[in-house]
């Protein structure tokens, strides 16, 4: 039989009953576009994640205070039995050779108040250095003045976030702003960047970090971000940062440091698992619309079985009969592959156009793998059927129909 | 032509084994016209499946243009099917959801044949049966007798040797079971050796060989001069 014949066939065959055959393709289509989405929305928080970390730079190491060996953002002051990191640690980093700058950070919640308005907000404290190292952008105003580390100055900026729930729409440039006890003049407001690294920049206030340790009444900074010249000056950066802070620490390394691909190490890790096992479950559904194709396959023969009789009266042999049940089965998967296909693909697409930031994308993986899968499904739980079909005895299958007139 | 030595084939029916041939013996030269009668049950059919490679003996031979039949496979069986021998059924076995075209070209397909030339063949035929008309229409469009025609095109598209037929005319009317009937002579007047199965008498003594069949013997054998 040629192929374009046994496609017309079964293409007849599909239409013909046009109801039990959308059923089935809509299992197979519910199935794939599942793995896609699934996995396109894994892959993209990946990515999401990984390209947070990206706008660090991977020529940055953050320095912690305290040696610990998990990467969270536990404020130095619970710490006990360390040395806070200091600003003179800070200026001593500078100092060595293959740094290019140094960032500190300081970050407290505080009742901010403005336009007549109060609102407990995020303050950071840090440098100009920061928004260099991290690429934060202003959209109105500047950034913070080029002062001496130690040097209190009352000015800040604000985040897009600040500005419109204190401010509106009136211009913020020059006004005041109360930061707890103290009062600082509005110099810039950054760009929008939404979430950054858990910290939404969009719904802080930024000022210089002397001005942050006497807001907060601490020596001690939350963490510190060195930047190094060259990429590959960042081994033995990390083993001068550490000598550096052991001398001035009173022979305690007690600090860690991280750097940006032992984090993205990490998520990429932790990402990749989850998106794996989230395709996998959405995989069952696939088995499962396997099931409901051996069902059909199972049914189509034992309504077919006097047309079997005939075809193999015509002089089909087992072989062909086979194929043409295996095919039927085929068809209607590959339809249903590409109909999920361009349904998951649909799906991630408005999800995308809904929320901009989240970027989708299906890991090729996944898009070959839900497509074999669900044909590899359909041609394993229609070979059954369809061998049952090809083994029908000819005479018995026609007598279906000519016994009852005999 | 066809030649059948100490045929048997036993049915189990319910919990009675029938005996559907008894040690048949039988020898159909080509272009011969046969008709097959007997009561029910008396293994006519069976006799007709056998000739039609549609089922295999307990023991005995079958030889079929000095092929014995009964040492190939299933697959080998088929292809004998398609290329020497045509089925008409009384049920017509069209396939409904084909138009009449789709059905006559069937065992072409089945063979591979490529379109443009199934297409002649078919073109040649409907319109030799008279069903030029009728070659879009499904079975179910069609009348009883356009039915059987088609069914009887189907059967002979591949140009067969032997032409089986199991009570062609069983479920049609008088009428057009006449014109079946003189059609599918018509057709062993241009030599196709011409087996037909039936119950009813005036039919079957139109063959110029008639067999009675009951108890899965060969009761009578009876044969008209050559004409």
């Amino acid at each position: 039989m040629r192929s374009p014949d046994l496609l017309r066939f079964n293409l007849r065959l599909l239409t013909g009953q046009w109801f039990r055959t959308l059923m089935t393709l809509l299992a197979t289509a519910v199935g794939v576009a599942a793995v896609l989405l699934l996995t396109g929305m894994g892959e993209g928080a990946r990515r999401f994640v990984l390209e947070e970390f990206n706008l660090l730079g991977n020529d940055v190491l953050i320095v912690l205070p305290g040696r610990k060996e998990t990467t969270g953002g536990i404020p130095p002051l619970t710490g006990e039995g360390t040395r806070d990191l200091t600003l003179g640690d800070a200026e001593a980093l500078l100092g060595l050779p293959g740094v290019r700058a140094v960032a500190p950070l300081v970050v407290g919640l505080t009742q901010v108040e403005g336009g007549g308005r109060n609102r407990e907000l995020v303050v950071v404290g840090t440098s100009v250095e920061l928004f260099h190292i991290r690429q934060l952008y202003v959209s109105q105003g500047r950034l913070l003045p080029e002062t001496p580390l130690d040097q209190a100055e009352p000015v800040c900026m604000i985040g897009p976030e600040v500005r419109r729930s204190l401010f509106d729409q009136q211009p913020v440039l020059g006004r005041w702003l109360r930061t707890g006890d103290r009062r600082c003049r509005i110099i810039g407001v950054l760009e929008d960047r939404g979430v950054s690294l858990g910290t939404d920049m969009n719904d802080t206030v930024i000022i210089p970090v002397a001005s942050a340790q006497q807001l907060f009444n601490t020596e001690g900074l939350f963490r510190l971000f060195v930047q190094v010249q060259h990429l590959e000056l960042l081994d033995s950066v990390k083993e001068e940062v550490l000598e550096l802070i052991q001398r001035r620490h009173q022979g305690e390394r007690d600090v860690t440091l991280i750097t940006q691909d032992s984090l993205l190490g990490v998520f990429d890790d932790v990402l990749k698992l989850l998106t794996l096992a989230v395709g996998a479950i959405a995989a069952i559904s696939l088995v499962v619309a396997g099931i409901l194709i051996m069902n059909i396959t199972l049914i189509s023969v034992s309504q077919r079985t006097s047309e079997i009789g005939l075809l193999k009266a015509l002089g089909a042999s087992e072989r062909q009969v086979h194929r043409l049940f295996l095919s039927e089965a085929l068809i209607m998967t590959l339809i249903g592959a590409f109909t999920g296909v361009v349904a998951g693909y649909a799906l991630l697409w408005t999800g995308h156009w809904l929320w901009p930031q989240f970027p989708v994308s299906v890991p090729l993986w996944a898009l070959i793998g839900a497509v074999l899968l669900a044909i590899g499904v359909a041609l394993l739980f229609a070979w059954l059927p369809a061998r049952k079909a090809a083994r029908v005895p000819p005479v018995l299958a026609l007598k279906g129909i000519s016994d009852a007139h005999r | 032509m066809i030649r059948l030595e100490q045929l048997c084939k036993r049915y189990q029916l319910g919990d009675e084994p029938v005996q559907a041939l008894d040690h048949v013996d039988l020898n159909i030269t080509a272009g011969e016209y046969l008709s097959v009668m007997g009561p029910s049950g008396s293994g006519k059919s069976t006799l007709l499946n056998m000739l039609g490679l549609l089922d295999t003996p307990d023991s005995g031979h079958y030889w079929l243009n000095d092929t014995d039949m009964t040492t190939l496979d299933e697959e080998a069986r088929a292809a004998e099917r398609n290329c020497r021998i045509g089925f008409v059924f009384q049920a017509y076995h069209l396939i409904d959801r084909l138009s009449a075209r789709e059905n006559i070209e069937l065992p072409l397909v089945l063979t591979g044949t490529p379109p443009a030339q199934r297409h002649l063949k078919v073109n040649e035929l409907l319109q030799r049966l008279g069903l030029d008309r009728h070659a879009d229409h499904r079975p179910n469009q069609l009348s009883g007798g356009q039915r059987q025609r088609v069914a009887i095109a189907r059967a002979v598209i591949r140009k067969p040797a032997l032409l089986l037929a199991d009570e062609p005319t069983g479920n049609l009317d008088s009428h057009s079971g006449q014109d079946v009937i003189e059609l599918l002579e018509e057709l062993n007047s241009e030599g196709i050796t011409l087996v037909m199965v039936t119950h009813d008498a005036n039919m079957g003594r139109r063959a110029r060989r008639r067999l009675w069949m009951q108890d899965g013997k060969l009761l009578k054998d009876e044969q008209d001069a050559q004409p």
